[in-house]
């Protein structure tokens, strides 16, 4: 059934005869396909110069790239098993490269990343490391072995390496938990970026995208999702690269940021020096302290606070009558007195909103220094937490169910090697990118924006004002006329989303940047929801509830199930769930406790035994879960109803969001203890374990799958 | 089926270069982001802690994915354990 490399059922040009023609037509198709998207831009690029209006180029857009996706889509709809769920198993080592990059970087990475560099500076490098570091031990560790054993799903490894239904259970439980956080981030993502790009309802925008995502791999299970992926990947990535290069240009003359920013990063920091003395600044950073302690006196002193609150602002409306003061002071202080709070209650939660200003009270942070802190503690500990946070997203992203998948999909074990390769190579060129597109979006804002009089304030400082106050909104609290960097608060997903402008590119880039984020968002929403249809229709119906199931009864089934978890995650998707950055690394925690352990002793350790997968599974899952819900203050406040107040114990400090730092040893070494303490699998395991060692075995008696 | 004393030294061979490979990805990775502070002289305009974590380290990962799938394709030539050409 797999082993056919070709399936009766194929259609269109995502079929044909021998793996070389194969290979020279995908590389034909995708070229012209890139051709004519670069095609499209410029000639929208010249319609808005004659006036076509701004909603029009989002909804040509939208309607454009997301139809693209669907026509894929349909054309390569297909019922055959092997090609539903494994792609047929001939995506050269190239294009899986390029799909691999588009499943992998998702909303996160193409919009936060370069925000969450903006704001934390060397401590986003974490994220940049962790996502690209995972893939040495994919490549290493798991990807050739996995693409040897050669079945559908990552359940299916566990359940042949370790005997019976229960790891493969185990498995299914622990793909579905993660990939469901992840998928609902996803989601999420696509009806933001959809809203930004038409002006429709948040909630109509999860369920147009979530159509793009559906029509898609509904239809055509790994195979859609694999060529649409690579489509996807070839859009954003253009729509990465072509403002942060023009940017370049403006700043350093040099169109190749990632080679030149090191430069402007001198500037930069050079300036922080001056900012973090000026004493305009310190002025502003003042005035918010004071509000914040202001505020907590206030809440203390309640009810008394508010009339003293009340009869203060009637005298300062009086008095600046008494004095004939000009009219829009007086209007001003008016106003501030009828917003008073009418009850005690009111008051507190108005005020309470003016306590967080104390974070902005303190000097802006050194975008170029490790580990800052106050003293040699502090350091300790922020240095600790970089590097945990880093191992977890590294072992998770060697661990995501739905990128090992991936690995599946190749021809053959040195394809799979090689895409590997691919994959970080394409992910790469975003990644590199990152970190510079960061420091000269800083650069612009530190050297232009601060410094400038409110009355001349740029023009995409006041569209992105109005559009959405909390990605960036600039009072002047001093109120001396001029902007000063603590004025300034900024969301991390401008960065990318304002680049255009910030660089005096037309409308139409920033129509394509959002395209980008629209696709890097699908992109990754299909790998999760086919991984999850897979795991309930291939491994918890098939292998473990009716095994004598047809082929195109599975299929149908999953289709089924797709739809099911796709309407169940864009419900979850749109109650807003709080936190979304927390999500994704949660996802990351848990895929790397509950995988990372069990699949890498599963190929190097003969020895390994079904009870001690299954206890290190389940342990290393636990304690991950454990870990978070008992420090996550808003996980507690939901689970255990804990007040948010309750200060938390953490273990060696290290923060809830790199749990996974105690459940992969744990999971080690409870596989190792338990397997050493129970019998050694039968001499069939042992010689699976063979097989998957040796890329091609003489006289091995197992099968290999579609090779 | 009894693997021979040739596909042992396969499986050595790859073990070794597994751990040497990965041993330089933990130095890049987290004996550079320990030493993150003392490490941060100028190198062309960056700290160079910096430029580890933001460009350097993750040059040498694609190297390390490069340069496994070269030379494991070659040891499986070498052993005669390839799969058949297409």
């Amino acid at each position: 059934m797999a082993g056919a490399p070709q399936s009766k059922t194929s259609t269109g040009v995502f079929s044909a005869g021998s793996q070389k023609s194969f290979n020279a037509q995908l590389k034909k198709v995708y070229t012209w396909y890139t051709g004519g998207f670069i095609f499209f831009i410029i000639a929208l690029a010249i319609l808005e110069q004659f006036g076509l209006p701004r909603n029009w180029i989002g909804y040509i857009f939208l309607i454009a790239t997301v139809g693209l996706y669907a026509g894929i889509g349909i054309m390569s709809r297909t019922s055959d098993a092997a090609e539903y769920y494994v792609a047929g198993r001939r995506v050269p080592a190239l294009f899986n490269g390029m799909a691999t990059g588009a499943d992998w970087m998702s909303a996160a990475s193409f919009i936060g990343m370069a925000g969450t560099l903006y704001l934390t500076g060397y401590g986003g490098l974490a994220f940049i490391l962790g996502w690209t570091g995972g893939y040495v031990l994919v490549a290493l560790f798991l990807a050739p072995y996995l693409r040897k054993f050669g079945q559908f799903t990552i359940p299916d490894f566990l359940g042949a390496r370790y005997g019976g239904n229960i790891p493969r259970f185990v498995g299914i439980v622990a793909a579905i938990l993660c990939s469901f956080t992840y998928v609902v981030a996803q989601i999420y993502g696509v009806g933001l970026i959809t809203t930004r790009l038409t002006g429709v309802p948040f909630e109509l925008g999860i369920f147009l995208g979530l159509g793009g995502i559906l029509v898609c791999s509904f239809l055509g299970g790994m195979r859609a999702v694999t060529w649409t992926q690579v489509a996807q990947y070839i859009i954003l990535i253009i729509a990465y690269l072509i403002p942060v290069i023009w940017l370049s240009i403006k700043h350093t003359g040099i169109p190749v940021p990632q080679l030149v920013y090191g430069k402007v990063l001198e500037k930069v920091s050079a300036r922080e020096q001056q900012l973090i003395n000026d004493p305009k600044e310190k002025e502003v950073r003042d005035i918010f302290k004071k509000r914040s302690d202001d505020a907590k006196a206030r809440i203390a002193a309640l009810p008394g606070s508010l009339d003293a609150e009340k009869a203060r602002l009637t005298k300062e409306v009086e008095d600046l009558k008494a004095a004939s003061a000009p009219e829009d002071r007086v209007r001003a202080a008016q106003s501030a007195l009828d917003k008073v709070p009418k009850s005690a209650d009111e008051a507190k939660a108005a005020w309470t909103k003016d306590v967080p200003l104390a974070a902005r009270s303190g000097p802006p942070l050194r975008h170029a220094e490790a580990f800052p802190g106050k003293d040699e503690k502090a350091r300790d500990v922020s240095r600790r937490n970089f590097l945990a946070l880093v191992f977890c997203l590294m072992v998770g992203t060697a661990a995501l169910p739905h990128i090992l998948m991936r690995y599946y999909t190749t021809p053959s074990v040195k394809e799979a090697r090689d895409s590997v390769f691919w994959s970080l190579f394409f992910i790469f060129l975003l990644y590199f990118t990152a970190p510079a597109l960061a420091v000269l979006v800083k650069f612009d804002v530190y050297t232009l924006l601060v410094g400038t009089e409110f009355a001349k304030l740029p023009q995409w400082v006041a569209s992105w004002q109005r559009v959405d106050p909390s990605l960036l909104s600039i009072i002047d609290v001093n109120r001396d006329g001029i902007v000063q960097l603590a004025e300034i608060a900024i969301g991390g997903d401008i960065v990318v989303l304002a680049t255009p402008e910030i660089g005096g590119l037309p409308y139409v880039v920033s129509g394509l940047v959002a395209a980008g984020g629209l696709a890097a968002a699908l992109s990754t929403a299909d790998g999760l929801l086919l991984t999850i249809a897979n795991a309930l229709s291939h491994d918890l119906y098939y292998k473990m509830l009716d095994p004598n199931a047809s082929t195109a009864r599975r299929v149908t089934i999953s289709k089924v199930l797709l739809l099911v978890v796709a309407l169940v995650a864009a419900y979850t998707a749109a109650q807003k769930p709080a936190d979304i950055l927390f999500l994704v690394s949660a996802a990351f925690s848990f895929a790397a406790a509950a995988f990372f352990p069990a699949l890498v002793l599963g190929i190097f350790w003969k020895r390994a035994n079904k009870w001690g997968a299954t206890l290190g599974m389940i342990s290393g899952l636990g304690i991950t879960f454990w870990y978070m819900i008992t420090t996550q203050v808003w996980m507690r406040e939901v689970i255990f109803g804990t007040p948010r107040s309750v200060p938390v114990s953490l273990w060696w400090d290290i923060q809830p969001i790199s749990a996974a730092t105690f459940g992969v040893p744990l999971g080690f070494l409870v596989i190792i203890v338990v397997s050493l303490l129970t019998p050694s699998p039968d001499r069939q395991t042992q010689e699976l374990v063979e097989h998957v060692r040796y890329p091609s075995l003489a006289g091995d008696t197992l099968r290999t799958e579609g090779t | 089926m009894q693997l021979t004393a040739k596909h042992q030294e396969y499986w050595n061979r790859n073990l070794r270069i597994t751990g040497i490979l990965l041993f330089i990805w933990f130095v890049v990775t987290f004996v550079v982001g320990w030493y993150a502070r003392e490490l941060s002289f100028d190198f062309f305009g960056w700290p160079f802690a910096f430029w580890m974590g933001a460009q350097g380290a993750l040059v040498v990962y694609v190297v390390i994915i490069w340069y496994y799938a070269r030379y494991m394709n070659k040891l499986d030539r070498e052993y005669d354990v390839h799969e058949g050409d297409e």
